[in-house]
């Protein structure tokens, strides 16, 4: 939900509607309905998590045992190794899945952007997995990596290795790294696949004149027209894979240990195992405004190379 | 065209690689479960049985039920936000009144919050107001969102504005320039709003994982975990085959409106 929002938010903003005679109140009623829904559902959630960040309660206590604690979560986040451990893993697992899913799927959008039999048919097969439900592909991972039977760990065999995957604390989570990338390659290379067809033909029919080879072709016209999706796509994963536990949480629990407790199955561990409302509220906070300073700061990095190109 | 077609063996090796779990998915539902971890691998069952699909349809634990509740949520769910986005994006687009501009900031800025932020106050909230551990739990945020109100405001904003004019200018009331002239040309928006909100409601685990405990009200994906046992034993065969039931009604969606789909996909970022 987040990612369209910061995707069209600049182009939004720039144009406004044109203005129409005021027809007062009647408009006011066509939006009535969607922002009843939206104060309901999500403003008046959204100022509770932020004053929830500022207390202490939990299910036990119940409404009555409500209390502020001024920024004592905050000073408690700070000095809690399971939050320090759970940022950690989380970057771990940003920094490797989000930078190989992109390329993997640039490379796909540049090979199925190419004439070649069946390719609307490889389009819809890469694509598949991002649109099956995370419980199904969760269960069929998890068997598949079965250490001792499963078919990856025959296919692996072959190579000599044997890695335990999710009965392993030091494969468990390059599991769900394996997993990350083989849903979302189908969709980046979906993505290029539109962008690199609004590629501006003329510059390469003039640097074929030129005589350039391909890579200069792709480093000169192709990487730079494709900066801001690359840019788009960066933001998309990174906050998808932050913000999701619905995989942690039914495949590993965190585990084994607390080898993939990352910061949002944290969370939903404090939030929804403990109950600790107040502390979960102020740790999804701190993640939220921790991700949305990385994607400010991406975005300022994509305006400076667009200025200096 | 022909002379690259070799391009297309790396690839199309790649594919079947990304397709093996899918294969294996639909092989171990059609086996019996002693069959499932055999080395090598049997890719075509032997014996070839339905059985798992009669079970997870018909058995004590049937998925059916939970279908049903994913049918009956993911259709409130796109119908509401579909009625209530298109309008409320009509209306920032195309009518003009006071703070209007305001209040899309507003709406802009609530868009960048994610989903899971909010999990901790709907649970309270859903628990005070005796909606916890409810469909409508799941329903009611999906019918009233941001993001959809923006994909329509973005629609309509680049329709002219003339037509309006005109129909105002012949006496039609603002209801009659919304349904008669504005409305009809949405269609496509519309529908790629609809898959995307079909495809949310249908795959969300999340939501209804933390909003729903009670194993008669859960929806289709919390109810393929009804095949692990207390140990965390998965049945492989039965979770199978309901797995592959659990995808089957957004591969319809996929394959016959496939153009619509990958462009509502990849025009919005959202999963």
């Amino acid at each position: 939900m987040a990612t369209a929002a910061v995707a069209t938010a600049s182009a939004v903003r720039t144009e406004k509607a044109p203005g129409i005679k005021p027809r007062g109140w009647i408009g006011f009623l066509f939006i009535a309905p969607n922002l009843l829904g939206v104060i309901a559902f999500t403003l008046i959630p959204l100022i509770s998590v932020v004053v929830l960040a500022f207390t202490d309660w939990n299910l036990v206590s119940g409404l009555g045992g409500i209390t502020f604690n001024g920024i004592d979560n905050f000073v408690a986040i700070a000095r809690d190794p399971g939050f320090w451990h759970a940022i950690g893993l989380t970057l771990v697992y940003v920094v490797v899945s989000v930078p190989l899913t992109v390329v993997l799927g640039l490379a796909l959008g540049i090979a199925l952007n190419r004439p070649l039999p069946g390719r609307a048919v490889l389009r819809a097969i890469f694509f598949l997995p991002y649109i099956v439900n995370v419980v199904a592909i969760g269960m069929t991972w998890l068997m598949l990596m079965n250490p001792k039977a499963g078919l990856v760990n025959q296919v692996l065999d072959a190579f000599g290795i044997r890695p335990g995957w999710f009965a392993s604390s030091h494969w468990a989570l390059p599991a769900l790294i394996v997993m990350a990338i083989w849903g979302g390659v189908g969709y980046c290379s979906l993505i290029y696949l539109s962008a690199l067809q609004d590629a501006p033909r003329q510059l390469y029919e003039a640097a074929d004149i030129d005589g350039a080879s391909a890579w200069a072709k792709f480093r000169v016209i192709t990487w730079p027209s494709l900066l801001p999706t690359t840019i788009f796509l960066l933001v998309t994963l990174i906050i998808g894979a932050s913000q999701g536990f619905g995989l942690i949480a039914l495949i590993t629990a965190g585990g084994p240990g607390d080898s993939t407790t990352t910061i949002s199955y944290y969370m939903y561990q404090t939030g929804f195992q403990f109950y600790r409302f107040g502390y979960a509220s102020a740790i999804g906070l701190v993640t939220f405004v921790g991700v949305l300073v990385l994607t400010l700061l991406t975005w300022r990095a994509q305006r400076g190379r667009a200025l200096n190109e | 065209m022909s002379k690259k077609w070799w391009w297309g063996i790396p690839l199309w090796i790649l594919a079947l690689a990304f397709l093996a779990p899918f294969a294996w998915m639909i092989s171990t539902a059609l086996k019996p479960d002693v069959d499932a971890y055999k080395i090598p691998m049997q890719w075509i069952p032997n014996p070839f049985q339905w059985d798992n699909f009669t079970t997870v349809l018909t058995g004590a634990t049937s998925v059916l039920p939970a279908f049903g509740r994913s049918i009956f949520v993911a259709v409130l769910r796109v119908a509401g936000e579909l009625i209530t986005a298109t309008m409320a994006g009509y209306a920032f687009a195309r009518m003009s009144f006071k703070g209007r501009d305001k209040l899309f900031l507003l709406y802009l800025a609530t868009a960048i919050i994610p989903a899971q932020l909010l999990l901790v106050p709907r649970f309270i909230y859903f628990q005070k107001l005796g909606l916890y551990d409810t469909l409508w739990a799941l329903i009611l945020p999906g019918m009233f969102t941001v993001l959809g109100t923006f994909l329509m405001r973005q629609f309509f904003i680049s329709q002219p504005a003339e037509f309006a004019e005109a129909a105002r200018m012949d006496g039609a009331n603002e209801w009659r320039v919304f349904t008669r002239i504005y409305l009809p040309l949405a269609t496509p928006v519309m529908s790629a709003l609809g898959i995307l909100a079909f495809v949310w409601s249908w795959n969300d685990y999340e939501t209804p994982l933390v909003l729903i405990s009670n194993p008669d009200r859960y929806t289709l994906p919390l109810s393929l975990t009804n095949f692990v046992d207390e140990q965390g034993q998965i049945a492989p065969g039965l979770t199978m085959a309901a797995s592959v039931i659990s995808i089957v009604p957004v591969l319809i969606v996929f394959v016959v409106l496939q153009r619509r789909f990958i462009a509502a996909m990849t025009h919005t970022g959202i999963k």
